[in-house]
C-alpha cells in the first residue's frame, strides 16, 4: 500500500492543552482511583488465618475416608465397584475371606493414590454400601509420593477425623442390614 | 559463652538467615501446560494474592526464578523444554508439582504423558487435586517454607542428597543437543 493511498486515514496527535502539559489533573484523576481502591471492600481471603467457606461440606469433593459401621469395623466389602468405576485407576484393593459372618469379603488393603486421583466422586458414587465417601478436607499437601499413597489405616483416620463435623451420607447400608445382598 | 551485646545488636545463625531471606523471596516459574495453570493464575490474582507470602513475582526466565511450579500434564515431547527450563534455573531451586497430571500422570496413562514430573526432575512439594484450589497451593509454598527454614543450609548441602543426585544424574544423562556455533 502506497503512502498516498485515498484509503488511509492519517490521524494527528492531538495537542496538548495547558491542563495536559501540567500533568497534574492526570496525577489527580489516578489518586483519586489509588485512594477509591484504598477505602473500598478488601477481596483478598487471608487463607491460613480464615478458611474458605465451603458452602455444603456434604458434597465438597476433598480427601477421602473409608466409613466404619457401628461396630468400629471397616464397612468396605471388597466388592471392586469403586476401583472399577475410578477413571484414573488410583484404587487399590486386595479383598479377601471376611473373619466376620455378616458378609463374604472384607479389604485386607485398601490404598488410594491421592496424587493420581481427580477427585470426581465416582468412587462415592458407585459404593453399593457407603463406604467410600469424599470429605471437604481441602488443603492436603505432602512431600513424597509414597506418603500420598492413603492405606486402609490412614483412611479410617481419615474417618475419625471427619465423623463429626461431616456425618455419614447415609444411615445404614447392606452390611448393617447383615449381608451383601 | 558469654559476650557482651548491645541492646540493638541481634544474633543469628548464618544457615537461619540464608533461609529467612530463601523462603520469603521464593519467585516462582510458572510451568504451567494446562488448567492447572488457571488455577496458579488465581492463586497469584488479588483473590489468594500470592504476595502474602513473597512469592508473586512470576518471572517468565528461569535464570531469574528459585521455585518452579509444574502445573499441569507434561507430555513426552514437551519434557526436554521442561528439564531444559529447570536447568536453566540457578541453585536452590525448589520445584513443586501441582496437580494430579504432573504429580502422578492423574487420568492420563498413555505412552505419551510423563507419569510423574519426578522421575525426571527433583520435586520438593506434591499438591493432589484436579486442579487443586489456590489455597492448596498456598498450603504447598507455606510447606515449602517451612521445609527450606527447617532443613536449608547456606551452602546447599541438602541438595547432596543421594535421591537428588540420582535425579541430577537422570538430568546429565539427557540428550541435549550441542549447538556449535554453525547453526546446524
Amino acid at each position: 500500500m502506497q503512502a498516498n493511498d485515498p484509503d488511509i486515514l492519517w490521524v494527528e496527535e492531538p495537542k496538548l492543552g495547558l491542563a495536559g502539559k501540567l500533568y497534574l489533573p492526570l496525577i489527580a484523576q489516578g489518586l483519586t482511583t489509588t485512594t477509591r481502591h484504598l477505602f473500598s471492600k478488601k477481596i483478598t481471603v487471608s487463607y491460613p488465618d480464615t478458611e474458605p467457606e465451603i458452602a455444603n461440606p456434604l458434597i465438597y469433593r476433598g480427601v477421602h475416608r473409608l466409613n466404619r459401621d457401628e461396630q468400629g469395623r471397616v464397612k468396605c466389602v471388597a466388592c471392586f465397584l469403586c476401583a472399577t468405576a475410578c477413571p484414573a485407576h488410583c484404587i487399590d484393593i486386595i479383598g479377601t475371606e471376611s473373619p466376620w459372618p455378616d458378609r463374604e469379603k472384607y479389604p485386607e488393603s485398601f490404598t488410594i493414590d491421592e496424587l493420581r486421583c481427580i477427585y470426581c466422586g465416582m468412587c462415592e458414587e458407585a459404593c453399593p454400601v457407603d463406604a467410600i465417601e469424599l470429605t471437604s478436607l481441602y488443603n492436603l499437601t505432602g512431600r513424597t509420593r509414597e506418603e500420598m499413597v492413603f492405606d486402609k489405616e490412614k483412611l479410617l483416620s481419615v474417618h475419625d477425623q471427619t465423623i463429626d463435623k461431616e456425618p455419614m451420607r447415609s444411615q445404614g447400608g447392606a452390611t448393617s442390614q447383615g449381608g451383601f445382598p | 559463652m558469654a559476650i557482651e551485646l548491645p541492646e540493638n545488636v541481634v544474633v543469628s545463625k548464618l544457615d537461619a538467615l540464608g533461609n529467612w531471606c530463601r523462603k520469603n523471596s521464593l519467585w516462582p516459574m510458572p510451568f504451567a501446560t494446562a488448567c492447572c495453570g488457571i488455577e496458579l493464575m488465581a492463586t497469584g490474582a488479588s483473590r489468594h494474592d500470592l504476595a502474602r507470602f513473597g512469592a508473586e513475582v512470576f518471572r517468565f526466565s528461569p535464570r531469574q526464578c528459585d521455585l518452579m511450579i509444574v502445573a499441569g500434564r507434561v507430555v513426552m515431547k514437551m519434557l526436554p523444554v521442561l528439564q531444559r527450563i529447570w536447568q536453566q534455573m540457578l541453585e536452590p531451586k525448589w520445584c513443586i508439582s501441582m496437580g494430579a497430571c504432573a504429580s502422578t500422570g492423574g487420568v492420563f496413562d498413555t505412552y505419551c504423558v510423563v507419569q510423574g514430573i519426578d522421575r525426571f526432575i527433583p520435586v520438593d512439594m506434591y499438591v493432589p487435586g484436579c486442579p487443586p484450589r489456590p489455597e492448596q497451593l498456598i498450603q504447598a509454598i507455606m510447606d515449602l517454607q517451612d521445609k527450606i527454614q527447617r532443613e536449608g543450609t547456606i551452602n546447599g548441602k541438602e541438595f547432596n542428597m543421594p535421591q537428588r543426585q540420582q535425579r541430577n544424574r537422570a538430568l546429565l544423562e539427557l540428550p541435549i543437543i550441542q549447538h556449535n556455533g554453525a547453526g546446524n
